[in-house]
């Protein structure tokens, strides 16, 4: 494999990672468009915990993961407060607040960014977005995630079958933060330089366009969209300048044909030959 | 009567100036079923909505078994043992009828089982979800999306749901609303058998013929006031009840 498509599968599990984290949390019926700054916390606290006390990467994200994750909880109690298009503009305020703290944080270098991190391989990016993609998966067989569905469809009636639709929101939110986390980790010791810049509001939008076109009502949809996201525009490069903007109608075109997004349950049906319901 | 499974003391609640419910006192025998019966805008589903925690009483207070239920959140009150379907019915949309019967369910088993797949985490639920979806007949619908489903059998899998959770007591808000006079006899079976295994359940119901073959005990709601109980024949022919309400349209 060349450097150059290494490079392209790492960006690929990196963004599957940050679009797994919003669809955690979405899966609750929650957008959030400030993922990226959970990103931005797991790549600072990492470099950190590597390069400064030199702790191994692995327990390094374990720790970034937890931090973040806490944090994660910390915001999810006030987003309960907030619906629809006023939680995603709340926690793009979040975002932003973490992107500039960063600026603003002379231990960890400021807008002149931080370095000095080992590199990773493709494949150590991809034990973990793999593995977090497969548990994932799993999970989405449970009464956990059956639990957040219907937290999704209708809180009320959640609440009043049973359901503490408190704690399933939140920890929602610790979770999807924590996974953003491990993505930020990675891809601050991909990169093996970070700075805030890195961890703005395009990059939260990444994630959540990768949810939505896979499809965002599973977990796999989110490896589609991150694959599509990184290699389309890639393959686009013949009509040089024009790609984004051909990306950019793709997108348009895709999701006006599939508003749930390139896969979901029932095409998962159909592929896996299983009886379909009459 | 002995102690009443769920008591009602001077239950009261208002919305703006109008009072929904005035001092509301009641009680629900064990293993019974009892209706509450009254005109449009009586307050019966408020009376639903206080009792399982959706609103708030002014005064007034809930006890299930004694214990007070004022103030908990919803689905504490759900987890003391009280299960409700809803009269414009709420079923999960994106949900097959299977989840809608594993969905409800208490907890028995620690958290991290509960991550894991439901047939290796959870074994014990899915037998549950089976009786129940044989007991109302929903086997052959397993897999199809609830909100797909007629607006009978709709109905059955919110009964259902509401069942799994392994109430103390049962509420049902027009349990056989926009169902022919066959699916509500076969309701009303349902119901018998369930009252046979030592459910208690407390419907509100417009449908009399049905209110009357079914329950054991009813309440009339007029305006927030409990304006009549007693056994159907006994309400059937109170005259307070007949004016405002039988008395309209028969």
């Amino acid at each position: 494999m060349s450097t150059y498509y290494a490079s392209l599968f790492a960006e690929a599990g990196i963004l599957l990672l940050g679009a797994l984290s919003v669809y955690i949390i979405l899966a609750t019926g929650q957008l959030s468009l400030g993922n990226a700054a959970f990103m931005a916390i797991g790549a600072y606290l990492s470099s950190y915990l590597t390069v400064e006390l030199g702790m191994p990467i692995t327990p390094a994200l374990i720790v970034s993961a937890i931090a973040a994750g806490t944090i994660g909880v910390i915001v999810g109690f006030p987003a309960l407060r907030l619906k629809g298009i006023y939680l995603a503009m709340a926690t793009l305020g979040f975002g932003e607040m973490i992107r500039s703290f960063f600026i603003n944080f002379p231990a960890m270098g400021g807008s002149g960014g931080f370095h000095g991190m080992a590199h990773i391989s493709v494949g150590y990016i991809w034990a973990w977005a793999g593995g977090i993609l497969v548990v994932l998966i799993l999970v989405e067989r449970s009464r956990v995630w059956l639990e957040m569905q219907a937290v999704h469809d209708d809180e009320t009636a959640a609440g009043l079958v049973g359901l503490n639709t408190v704690a399933i929101k939140v920890g929602a939110f610790g979770i999807g933060a924590a996974v953003a986390a491990i993505s930020g980790g990675l891809f601050a010791h991909h990169h093996v330089y970070i700075e805030p810049a890195n961890f703005g509001f395009e990059r939260s939008i990444d994630f959540v366009l990768a949810t939505i076109l896979g499809g965002s009502t599973l977990g796999l949809g989110s490896l589609i969209g991150a694959i599509l996201l990184v290699f389309l525009p890639e393959f686009l490069r013949p009509i040089a300048d024009w790609r984004l903007a051909a990306f950019g109608t793709l997108l348009i075109l895709v999701l006006l044909v599939r508003r749930q997004g390139i896969v979901d349950r029932t095409l998962l049906r159909g592929l896996t030959f299983r009886k379909a319901a009459s | 009567m002995s102690a009443p499974l769920l008591q009602l003391s001077e239950v009261t609640k208002s919305f703006g100036g109008i009072h929904a419910l005035s001092a509301v006192t009641s009680g629900v025998p064990e293993g019974k079923i009892v209706g509450i019966i009254g005109p449009n805008g009586a307050g019966k589903t408020t009376l639903f909505n206080v009792i399982t925690g959706a609103y708030r009483a002014d005064s007034g207070v809930v006890r299930l078994n004694g214990t007070a239920l004022n103030g908990l959140p919803p689905h504490q009150i759900a987890r003391e043992g009280i299960a409700r379907t809803f009269q414009n019915i709420r079923l999960f949309p994106s949900m097959t009828v299977w989840e809608h019967l594993l969905v409800a369910q208490p907890h028995r088993e620690s958290w991290w089982r509960r991550l894991l797949p439901v047939g290796w985490g959870d074994p014990a639920a899915q037998v549950r979800a089976v009786e129940v979806m044989e007991f109302f007949g929903l086997t052959d619908l397993r897999d199809r999306p609830a909100k797909s489903l007629p607006y009978g059998m709709q109905r059955r899998v919110e009964m259902a749901r509401a069942l799994t959770a392994r109430p103390k007591l049962l509420l049902l808000d027009e349990p056989v609303a926009g169902m022919n006079h066959d699916e509500a006899e076969e309701v009303r079976q349902l119901m018998l058998k369930l009252r046979a295994t030592g459910l208690t359940i407390l419907l509100i119901e417009h449908d009399m013929n049905f209110v009357m073959r079914l329950c054991d005990y009813l309440y009339v709601l007029d305006f927030g006031v409990l304006i009549a109980e007693g056994a159907p024949s006994e309400v059937r022919t109170n005259p307070r009840v007949l004016d405002a309400y039988l008395g309209k349209d028969e």
